[in-house]
């Protein structure tokens, strides 16, 4: 019979399927951060259970990790207890590590992929919702809630009804300065932000095939902005590519078995999915969202839409919105004033991400007025940026590189955007308060972002290429 | 916590809003608990919708308004989108919601919801347009939600709507049950997978 690649992996890690219920599902990597996890942990405390594969569960903190400063003790208190939590745990109950400056430290999502830990033909979860990421390397990973994680600790199972399929095809080539983050903003647009709620979703057609590892990760990262239980992509060379030689890929006679394994991890040309979609790249902009929904979303150049076709529930959410933002239906972004800049988090905090932003800054300087925060998804990533030079560029046009975390995507730590202030963030949210209390955020990619921090305003990036 | 389900009869609190994220049912800066206070997640619920930024109460905030009360929250569709954060769920139940009542609900909330022993019963859109029209007309308006019958009512206008549940997961709910207990007594199968898949 004809498979799917998600049928594939899906089929190879079923324990047994529970009678008029949900599948138990083996699960080959747990990941885990510091603010889903400490009641997962306690639970299993109270219930006198250990973790059941610990060699299977990874730890880091993110979320909490100050941008500056990280050899010094948090400030915060309850950051830093909450950071010191999760290394107690994680000492009590035998699992791996990586805490603030272990040099393997950074966003579990950027981490996971940079160390080889995430590889093709796995089932991944973490109690974070950005788990998709890991779908990039051909993997099944999604987000889960904390009992979820205690059900995980405890057995490496989880309990999951079985996903829908669907397969979003993208034909053609991408245009000038249309980026992973473009498509996925894009698909998003059309697609509503629940409009994969339910679908396990594979990526496939040219314009995904040509997307490098990074892209990849952060088009992934942004299935479940659309809903999507997770997405995925067939692992391919550039897959491989990525992989080899990674600190716990495998290596000799173990990676010829992987890869030739690896290789079969495709859908079968006559598979059937439950949905097909298809978008052709020549449509796809650089996009900017002016709403407080990922799905609020158009090309740069584009007008926010207008009320009249609207119900009256959807009329009355969009008003919010847009009350919110301080924009009004029917105008163009295109040359207003912005305060903040932020490139980073699990979505657009890889080494490619950094290339892009230094690419337009180039030769420029940051607008006096912008506040820019560019933080680095990793010490790895730092690392790349400073090797390949990428640090002087970005010092010479006036910005400068924090440390590793997940920083104002969900401001967690300092990195806050006042109430009121408009920031032009390569995040995955813009949901009211997401980046501070009272924050205006327009996602939008590493290049458009760039252009805003030059230029002080929202600016196409294709007028600076 | 592990409250056994069965039949609820209450009054509605209305959210007429499409899209309601995990982050306004909770805001990030409330995650960083170690413990699983139901109280401190309650009180904390859509925080930022129901207090003005100087701290005072939002008077125009639903949960303010004293003329609506009850146990089933009814929320506009695409509930609990974005972040996995249980803390979502761990508020609606901290404040003493039992059901939510939604036409479309985001995947891992609506998990989050269920393993908090939290009802979140989807209604056709028709249903739930009706719904907030009948308890704007009367907030005293009751809905009974029928966990074995797998109904709800509106008993304003008397309409019935079935909704669906896995019959794995409504035992647990009604027996008070959570899924740790199964996947611990199912350890062997679980070895069994792990040496068949080894060969």
């Amino acid at each position: 019979m004809a498979n799917t690649l998600f049928d594939k992996i899906w089929d190879a890690h079923v324990v047994q399927k529970v009678e008029e219920g949900p599948t138990q599902l083996y699960i080959d990597r747990l990941y885990c951060h510091e603010v889903t996890s400490p009641q997962a942990f306690e639970g299993l405390r109270s219930r006198g259970l250990k973790c059941f594969r610990p060699e299977r569960i990874y730890c880091m903190p993110d979320h909490n990790t100050p941008t500056h400063d990280q050899d010094k003790p948090i400030a915060d208190p309850v950051s830093k207890m909450q950071v010191d939590t999760l290394a107690k745990n994680a000492a009590d109950f035998g699992l791996a590590h990586f805490g603030m400056m272990d040099k393997r430290n950074g966003i579990i999502h950027v981490v996971g992929p940079e160390r080889g830990l995430t590889l093709p033909g796995m089932t991944i979860v973490c109690g974070d919702s950005h788990t998709s990421t890991h779908g990039a390397m051909g993997a099944v990973a999604f987000g889960i809630g904390t009992s979820e994680v205690e059900m995980v600790m405890a057995s490496q199972c989880i309990l999951q009804a079985r996903p829908k399929t669907m397969r979003i095809t993208v034909d053609g080539k991408l245009g000038k300065g249309v980026t992973a983050k473009d498509v996925a903003l894009y698909m998003m647009s059309k697609m509503t932000t629940s409009g994969a709620t339910g679908y396990f979703v594979e990526y496939a057609g040219e314009a995904i095939r040509s997307l490098t590892m990074e892209g990849r990760l952060t088009l992934c990262n942004l299935s479940i902005e659309m809903g999507a239980r997770g997405g995925m992509v067939a692992p391919d060379e550039v897959t491989f590519e990525y992989i080899k030689g990674r600190e716990y890929a495998p290596k000799g006679e173990d990676w010829e078995k992987a890869l030739a394994y690896w290789k079969t991890l495709k859908s079968d040309e006559d598979a059937v999915f439950d949905k097909e979609v298809r978008f052709d790249a020549a449509d796809i902009r650089p996009m900017i969202t002016y709403g407080t929904n990922p799905g609020m979303g158009m090309a740069i150049t584009d007008f926010i839409p207008v009320t009249t076709e609207m119900s009256t529930v959807e009329k009355s959410s969009f008003e919010k919105s847009m009350h919110y933002m301080g924009f009004k239906p029917g105008e163009s972004l295109l040359g207003k004033k912005i305060d903040y800049v932020f490139l980073g988090a699990c979505t657009n905090g890889r080494i490619e991400d950094f290339r892009a932003f230094a690419s337009i800054v180039r030769g420029r300087k940051k607008a006096g007025h912008v506040i820019a925060w560019l933080v680095p998804g990793s010490w790895m990533v730092d690392e790349q940026i400073r090797r390949e030079g990428l640090d002087k560029v970005l010092q010479e046009a006036g910005f400068e590189i924090r440390q590793p975390g997940c920083s104002a995507c969900l401001a967690m730590n300092d990195d806050k955007i006042p109430a009121g202030k408009y920031a032009v963030s390569t995040s995955n949210r813009n949901f009211e308060g997401r980046q501070g209390p009272g924050s205006r955020t327009l996602l939008a990619s590493p290049l458009t972002a760039a252009a805003a921090a030059v230029t002080g305003v929202i600016t196409d990036p294709r007028t600076l290429m | 916590m592990k409250q056994k389900f069965d039949i609820i009869t209450s009054t509605c609190v209305p959210l007429p809003l499409e899209n309601v994220d995990t982050d306004q049912i909770i805001p990030a800066r409330f995650l960083k608990a170690t413990t699983r206070d139901e109280k401190f997640f309650g009180d904390n619920l859509f925080r930022d919708w129901r207090y003005n930024p100087d701290g005072s109460l939002n008077k125009d905030f639903v949960l303010n308004n004293p003329v609506y009360s009850g146990t089933v929250l009814v929320a506009g569709k695409n509930f609990g989108s974005g972040s996995s954060r249980e803390h979502a769920a761990w508020a609606i139940a901290g404040y003493g919601f039992r059901v939510v009542v939604s036409s479309f609900f985001a995947d891992i909330h609506k998990n989050n919801e269920l393993n908090n022993f939290v009802l979140p019963v989807v209604v056709s859109e028709k249903f739930l347009k009706e719904l907030f029209d009948s308890i704007y007309a009367d907030p005293k308006t009751e809905v009974e939600v029928n966990l074995p019958a797998q109904t709800i009512t509106n008993k304003a206008t008397g309409k019935t709507e079935s909704f669906e549940i896995n019959a794995y997961k409504k035992h647990c709910l009604m027996n008070g049950l959570d899924d740790i207990d199964f996947l611990v007594e199912n350890k062997e199968k679980i070895e069994a997978f792990e040496q068949a898949r080894k060969r």
